[in-house]
């Protein structure tokens, strides 16, 4: 365990010192290259250069200690964990550390390095490695000030500290500390002595969000840009055939309408005459076969009744253990398209002028949007600039930057700054929604153990299981297939928040529940009994870890109570492993007039050290709500190629009255931290489903739950 | 980064009726159409950002304000109807960013992406002015009409309660 955590940090060169002109020490380091040997360190603040630094930390004179990111925050708190983890191996004092995202050069094509699940696991060593550098450089320099062995000196809180107990502050060795060498191999701290990681840390940005600072895309603002407003195909394939635009033209404040490909923009000079030019606008459009839930439907049951799929993963004989099976279970697990709906709307700043772009906006893919605007509109990346903004939510929407392409795109054709602005209904109606998925299901039970288990796998615009197939429950059955296939149409898809795993989670751990009460079997039990093949497994390409699991589940099921709540109280349990850690739920419900209420969530995750425990628990108390919130309510569908639902009147949300409490306790050891963004949501809805089983004797098989209960006759 | 930043652009002048809206304790003149929504006016007008869009028909509560101290969605208040009242918005809620209510919302850490906490931190601030000791089942009915995406409402509602002991 050990080794995992200090692992040998052998890169070199990563990371470069200069003397600040207005005083202090600046330090560049890259997260995954070396330092070019070329490249200058800046001597100003103002010329920080994020093409080739990934971050810069300024340690001031007074000992203020800046670290300058421009790693976008979207709200899982990267933006206050990443820095405790410099500060960390830095002692630095907490109190004198600030986080800003930085100015950016201008010049330059940037390459910040997008959010998500991945990114303090993938950033861990090399932000301790470099706060531990720095730290040994003052120290360094105030050993040869005293004229003392380095390793008489302590370092607490910024103040370095000699065997005499005289003091100097970070600050005072700035200037000779930033002109020595750099050292390598630097010795990182030993877990126990760890002071700020593993300490509560408020949101660093919380002071701006709580006074309504300006943060956001939708709050950027350059004096006398247009607002874009756009009118989109409204539905999928669908080509404009014409357009009418004079009533558009005649609303007080649209500047112009520009049309490009099949859309429209209407310009204004303020977003309400943008929205109102946009209703005014007529436009006929030519059909492409107009898809509907309907045809999804029954495309994806015959996808499942065919033969053609792709194996992603195969062991023992499936058909052998069906032949001799003492009895096999089939289920099919349904879910539809689903939109992301950032509660900020796809926004975007482009100002397309003759020799550079500028674009400015909340997007998690700078690089990637930057070399498509330079392709679309045929220029050299290093003419474009993209700044990123906060981010009111993301959830896998802001990974695409095609509401950035249209900005560049309105803007070079209006020849002036342009600021695009989705209308609720055009962000819901526009999406790159997650795929609609099917699933059929079936086990095989012997001598009272599962002992085959086939998934199909049947998606529209994106299978799921191919990126994942050596996850949970892979390893555990001796014969196992999963195969999945595709259907191409013309509905645009991508990631949603927990990719790949956040309805099949649901699907794989609610057929889990039945075989459990087939077999007779404690639904706990079931579990731990199956993980004990993978403790012994030898197969190296088994992603999660049987022990952890284990010890995940026992951890919910002593912290959840379960089995043993009051009369009245139902329980439903699931486990998943996603985005490298392990979680494992307990949902207790009560029946309120015969329809379910969710009380409470019990939760326990095992995602190595806890850099901050409140930022950790915010955002697994999130991804639980999340989770339950869409397998309950969210209802998307389409008709004659349009989205049946456009804003939250029809499309429903999770809202407080229906949140349970969520208990949140993570499993303690010495491991390197994983992510937390994600992977709370997966196992939730089948938490939920198992539970109202357990209350209704009702079993759910597609999402929205709150259209099958509907449905059945306990709802009447 | 700076986020009104100045760019030499001629727009052209519009021909708009002129309004004063009183506005965080200040008289604020602008211009605009009648059915103009004062979302807009404070967003686009007078920069005052703060107060957020997130579906325009009153459903999520991103755009909350205080008029004459009751919570209301701005995206449906048109600017024509609001000379007579006093606005408060996030920027006006307090001097210093010390109201009990925004205390509270740092001392639990509640914001994930924090794009609608504004709005959940005016329908709160509203909601206990009236209700100085609300139960649990009240703060919930409460906040109902506010969508949090991120769903800090665990947080939200803790919140609450600690800004209901800090005001008694």
């Amino acid at each position: 365990m050990k080794s995992q955590l200090n692992s040998n940090f052998s890169r070199r060169n990563f990371l470069k010192t200069s003397v600040l002109a207005g005083g202090g020490m600046l330090i560049g380091f890259n997260f995954l290259t070396a330092c070019k040997k070329e490249v200058a360190m800046p001597v100003d603040i103002a010329s920080l250069n994020f093409n080739d630094f990934n971050a810069f930390i300024k340690i001031s004179d007074e000992g203020y200690v800046t670290i300058f990111s421009p790693n976008p925050e979207i709200g899982q708190g990267v933006k206050t964990a990443m820095p405790m983890i410099i500060a960390e191996e830095l002692d630095a004092d907490w109190s004198k550390v600030t986080v800003t995202q930085g100015a950016l050069d201008t010049k330059n094509f940037t390459r910040q390095v997008a959010g998500g699940s991945q990114s303090i696991r993938s950033s861990w060593d090399v932000l301790r490695q470099t706060g531990a550098t720095a730290k040994q450089m003052l120290v360094n320099a105030a050993a040869a000030r005293w004229n003392v062995d380095t390793t008489t000196l302590k370092t607490s809180k910024g103040i370095i500290t000699n065997a005499n107990g005289d003091q100097l502050g970070y600050g005072e060795v700035v200037k000779e500390a930033a002109l020595l060498e750099v050292p390598e191999n630097v010795k990182l701290k030993e877990i126990e002595d760890f002071t700020i990681i593993g300490k509560d840390a408020i949101n660093v940005d919380i002071d701006e969000i709580i006074t309504g600072k300006p943060l956001f895309g939708l709050d950027y603002k350059v004096d006398g840009m247009a607002i874009a407003v756009v009118l989109r195909p409204p539905a999928f394939g669908q080509k404009l055939v014409d357009f009418n635009d004079t009533k558009a033209k005649a609303v007080n404040g649209v500047s112009e309408v520009i049309k490009f490909g099949d859309k429209i923009a209407v310009l204004a000079t303020s977003t309400w005459a943008a929205m109102k030019g946009k209703k005014a606008l007529t436009a006929n459009y030519e059909d492409d076969q107009p898809e509907s839930t309907e045809n999804h439907d029954k495309i994806l049951t015959d996808i499942l009744d065919g033969k053609k799929f792709d194996t992603r993963r195969e062991d023992g004989n499936i058909k052998q253990a069906f032949a001799t099976a003492d009895k096999v279970i089939e289920r099919t697990y349904h879910s539809p398209f689903l939109p992301h709906n950032c509660l900020e709307p796809m926004n975007f700043y482009a100002d397309v002028t003759a020799d550079k772009v500028h674009l400015v906006g909340p997007i998690q893919t700078p690089q990637w949007t930057v070399s498509r605007v330079a392709q679309l509109l045929e220029r050299e990346p290093e003419t474009i600039h993209c700044e990123m903004t906060r981010m009111g939510g993301g959830f896998g929407r802001r990974l695409y930057g095609d509401f950035a392409l249209e900005a560049a795109e309105i803007s070079s054709l209006a020849k002036k700054p342009i600021k695009i602005v989705f209308t609720r209904e055009d962000d819901m109606t526009a999406g790159t929604y997650r795929p609609a998925i099917k699933y059929r299901i079936k086990a095989a039970l012997k001598d009272g153990k599962v002992s085959g288990y086939y998934l199909k796998e049947a998606a529209i615009n994106g299978n799921m299981y191919g990126a994942i197939s050596n996850f949970f429950p892979a390893g555990c059955i001796p014969n196992f297939k999963v195969d999945t296939a595709n259907h191409n149409s013309n509905i645009t898809t991508g990631a949603w928040r927990a990719p790949y795993t956040n309805f099949l989670a649901f699907a794989e751990q609610s057929f889990f529940d039945e075989l459990a009460i087939e077999l007779n079997i404690d639904a706990i039990q079931l579990r731990l009994d199956l993980l004990q093949n993978v403790k012994n497994s030898t197969d190296d390409k088994i992603e999660y870890s049987g022990q952890r699991m284990e010890d995940t589940i026992k951890l919910v099921r002593e912290k959840g109570n379960w089995g043993k709540t009051q009369e009245g109280v139902f329980q439903g349990f699931s486990a998943y492993y996603s985005h490298n850690t392990h979680v494992a739920e307990i949902a207790d419900i009560i029946l309120k007039d015969g329809f379910p209420v969710i009380k409470k969530v019990t939760v326990a995750v095992d995602c190595g050290i806890l850099v901050n425990p409140t930022g950790a628990k915010n955002q697994v108390e999130g991804g639980v709500l999340d989770g339950i919130g869409h397998a309950m309510y969210a209802d998307f569908s389409f008709k004659d190629g349009k989205p049946a639902h456009k804003n939250f009147d029809t499309y429903r949300l999770i809202r407080m009255q229906e949140t349970p409490k969520v208990e949140v306790y993570f499993i303690e050891n010495n491991l390197s931290p994983t992510g937390l963004g994600e992977p709370g949501l997966p196992p939730a809805g089948g938490a939920v489903a198992n539970a109202i089983n357990a209350a209704l004797s009702k079993r759910l098989y597609s999402q929205p739950f709150v259209n099958e209960l509907k449905k059945s006759s306990v709802l009447g | 980064m700076d986020f009104f930043v100045p760019y030499n652009i001629n727009s052209k002048t519009l021909n708009m009726p002129n309004y004063t809206l009183n506005i965080n304790g200040k008289d604020r003149a602008v211009s605009a159409d009648e059915d103009t929504p004062l979302l807009w006016i404070l967003r686009d007008e007078l920069n005052l950002v703060g107060t957020k869009f997130g579906c325009g028909i009153a459903q999520c509560g991103a755009c909350t304000v205080h008029i004459d101290g009751t919570a209301t969605r701005s995206c449906q208040m048109q600017v024509s109807i609001l000379d007579d009242v006093k606005i408060t918005t996030i920027e006006g809620l307090s001097e210093d960013g010390k109201h009990p209510v925004q205390e509270a919302w740092k001392e639990i850490d509640v914001p994930q992406c924090g794009y609608c906490q504004a709005g959940q931190i005016m329908t709160a601030s509203a909601f206990l002015a009236e209700n100085k000791n609300p139960s649990e089942e009240e703060i919930r009915q409460a906040m109902h009409g506010n969508i949090c995406r991120c769903a800090s409402y665990n947080r939200i509602e803790k919140a609450v309660k600690v800004a209901a002991e800090k005001m008694s």
